[in-house]
């Protein structure tokens, strides 16, 4: 069962990156000199950064595995993860970059001037990037068990210990160059053994059809209940993007709200050419074999596929490729999730508590080292005791999450002067109690059935995201004394060209 | 304890009328940085119109994208479409969707930068 040679390429990422993680201060010097210095991040390949880091398990193995078990209906999820940056373009790119905000909770807290709606969004971004974390982790433990049997726990495991040694060494983050490259990776990762079998197939006198009918799975179960899955999904992950811990950081790096849109721009392109592949696997995966052999969860399809086109070194070269850009995509996205909970693991609780039991002198970095290990063991220790989902509908969920939470919040901030900081925080409170509960039950197995209410559950952010919303505007309009003094000048930074500002 | 003393008397303070200076002709961009009330109307007008125009791309983009499952659910035989070996939907959902994205992302970036250098042009006018 074990395979050396994807075993070899597993290890060989997680090298690379303890090794890049270790030079990290020494690169990232370099290269933060390279942006502070002046416009010199262009948008090509800070989009390649930006689409490197979010490219994540559930894009390299999820999609794949949902179109397999579940057919083609399920491209809506690419589709989703790639429109969600068109929304953050329209709605918040260039006024987010001109805000000069570093993280979400660093945008709240400038535009409502207020440092309890701070600690409540860094409060959320902790929880959404736990949420986000446990399918990367159980990715790996997937990916890992493909290649060698091994149980899945592993794998986690694995990807914990690098993410946690690269981020305490170094800091990921920073090195736009190395994320950069991580795109370029992944997408050769996916593309070259598509580009094969595909060539394999075609040149198969025996080679079965791609039938619609076979690649069409059922659409849904209730009457319109495909319908609302559908859409639900496609909400919250158009609006859930913007509110990822992960994503709004790297607009930073961009000179200006110009630049800003013109990397969004970029970016779809990017995500759109990786997201060609997926279902190729699925497709390729489907006509070869409509039943998976023993053991092999739908999530390793893309692991698997070469095995059942080819045999012997080729197929385990091929899967070789796609299990290393499989480890990059869960240690690039891991890292950039762990660098934004341990940010603020570290910034709002450890430099208040630490103080206080081991008194003022502490190591430089100790705060940030417990923190990344507290920020990465939380996760890992829920995907051991919890049964595995799918990956896609975990990830969806903390999309979800981000779209009933986040998403108001900017864009009723970015675009709403009568936003009051008491209709924000009812807006967030409301939003995160009904799609975490909603999210909760889904993931603790509670409702496994096929009734609405499952389904109201599984996918909230169709009634969740609007509710957010109208309890932020509503409780705004009922709090008119309570919008931030500074309203006025913030709208105007926000939107004015940086070119009259100087 | 303390004895009183008389308060110093009233003095009336006024500015020297001939010497202030008259606003007329600051430079708008002026009014901008300094958040007068002139400025927030000029602001006011760029977000007017950056938001229309948001608003409209996204609407274009959600029933573009939303007509597709209502059309599946309505004629359920669009699944099974094909152009040669490859099934229609998927040319149109795996493939089309990301071009067409990018072609609607160039869209705005263009026309919002177009309005932003508008208004740097009003502004520098005036």
């Amino acid at each position: 069962m074990t395979q050396p040679l994807s075993l070899a390429a597993i290890v060989a990422v997680c090298v690379a990156t303890l090794a890049i993680g270790s030079y990290g201060l020494r690169i990232s010097r370099a290269t933060s000199d390279f942006y502070v210095a002046g416009r010199q991040v262009t948008p090509w390949r800070n989009a390649s950064a930006i689409s490197g880091e979010y490219l994540s398990a559930a894009s390299f193995l999820g999609v794949a595995g949902l179109v397999y078990s579940r057919g083609i209906d399920m491209l809506w999820f690419p589709i989703g993860y790639t429109m969600g940056y068109l929304v953050l373009l329209v709605l918040i790119a260039a006024p987010m970059r001109r805000s000069g905000a570093y993280t979400l909770a660093d945008f709240a807290e400038l535009r409502l001037e207020s440092r309890r709606i701070r600690g409540l969004c860094s409060a959320l971004v902790v929880g959404i990037g736990w949420f986000y974390l446990i399918p990367q982790l159980q990715g790996a433990g997937i990916a890992l068990r493909q290649v060698t049997g091994w149980p899945t726990w592993v794998g986690g495991t694995v990807v914990s210990v690098v993410v946690a040694l690269a981020v305490s060494a170094g800091g990921m983050r920073s090195i736009t160059l190395v994320q950069a490259m991580q795109y370029w990776v992944k997408v050769t990762a996916i593309s070259l053994p598509a580009f094969i079998l595909l060539a394999v197939w075609r040149a198969d006198p025996a080679a079965p059809s791609l039938d619609p009918a076979t690649l069409w799975v059922s659409a849904g179960t209730g009457p319109g209940s495909g319908l609302y899955a559908t859409y639900s999904t496609l909400l919250a992950l158009c609006l859930g993007t913007m509110g990822l811990p992960h994503v709004l950081v790297r607009f930073y790096t961009n000179p200006d709200g110009r630049d800003a849109r013109r990397t969004t721009v970029v970016v779809l392109g990017l995500l759109g050419m990786f997201y060609l592949f997926p279902p190729v696997y699925a497709a390729l995966g489907r006509a070869y074999a409509s039943r998976l052999p023993e053991g092999a969860r739908t999530d390793g399809i893309v692991l698997l596929a070469p095995h059942l086109l080819l045999d012997g070194t080729s197929a385990n070269l091929l899967s070789a490729l796609l299990a290393g850009g499989a480890f990059a995509a869960f240690l690039s996205t891991a890292s950039g999730l762990a660098m934004s909970v341990a940010g603020i693991l570290d910034q709002d609780v450890a430099r208040r508590l630490l103080p206080r039991f081991a008194g003022e002198d502490l190591p430089d970095r100790l705060g940030i080292r417990l923190a990344t290990v507290v920020g990465l063991a939380v996760p890992l220790v829920v995907t051991w005791l919890l049964a595995p989902v799918g990956l896609a509908s975990t990830v969806g969920l903390a999309f979800a999450v981000a779209a009933s939470t986040f998403a108001p919040l900017l864009a009723l901030g970015v675009w709403w002067p009568r936003l009051t900081t008491a209709g924000a925080t009812a807006g967030l409170i409301v939003g995160s109690v009904t799609a975490s509960l909603a999210a909760g039950a889904t993931l603790l197995g509670f409702t496994s059935d096929d009734s609405w209410l499952a389904l109201l559950l599984a996918q909230p952010a169709a009634w969740s995201a609007p509710l957010a919303f109208v309890v932020t505007i509503a409780v705004s309009l009922l709090t008119p004394g309570a919008i931030p003094p500074h309203t006025r000048a913030t709208m105007a930074r926000l939107h004015t060209p940086e070119s009259l500002l100087t | 304890m303390t004895t009183p003393t008389q308060p110093p008397a009233r003095v009336r303070v006024t500015s020297s009328r001939r010497r202030a200076i008259r606003h007329l002709d600051r430079p708008v961009a002026e009014e901008l940085t300094e958040q007068t009330r002139l400025g927030d109307v000029y602001v006011a007008g760029l977000m007017r119109a950056q938001l229309r125009l948001s608003a409209s791309v996204l609407l274009v983009a959600a029933l573009l994208l939303g007509a597709v499952p209502l059309a599946l659910a309505i004629w359920p035989e669009l699944r099974l479409l094909r152009i040669g070996p490859l099934p229609v939907l998927w040319l149109v959902l795996g493939v089309a969707v990301y071009p067409a994205a990018v072609i609607g992302a160039r869209y705005y970036t263009r026309a919002s930068e177009n309005l932003e250098a508008t208004f740097v042009d009003v502004i520098d006018k005036t």
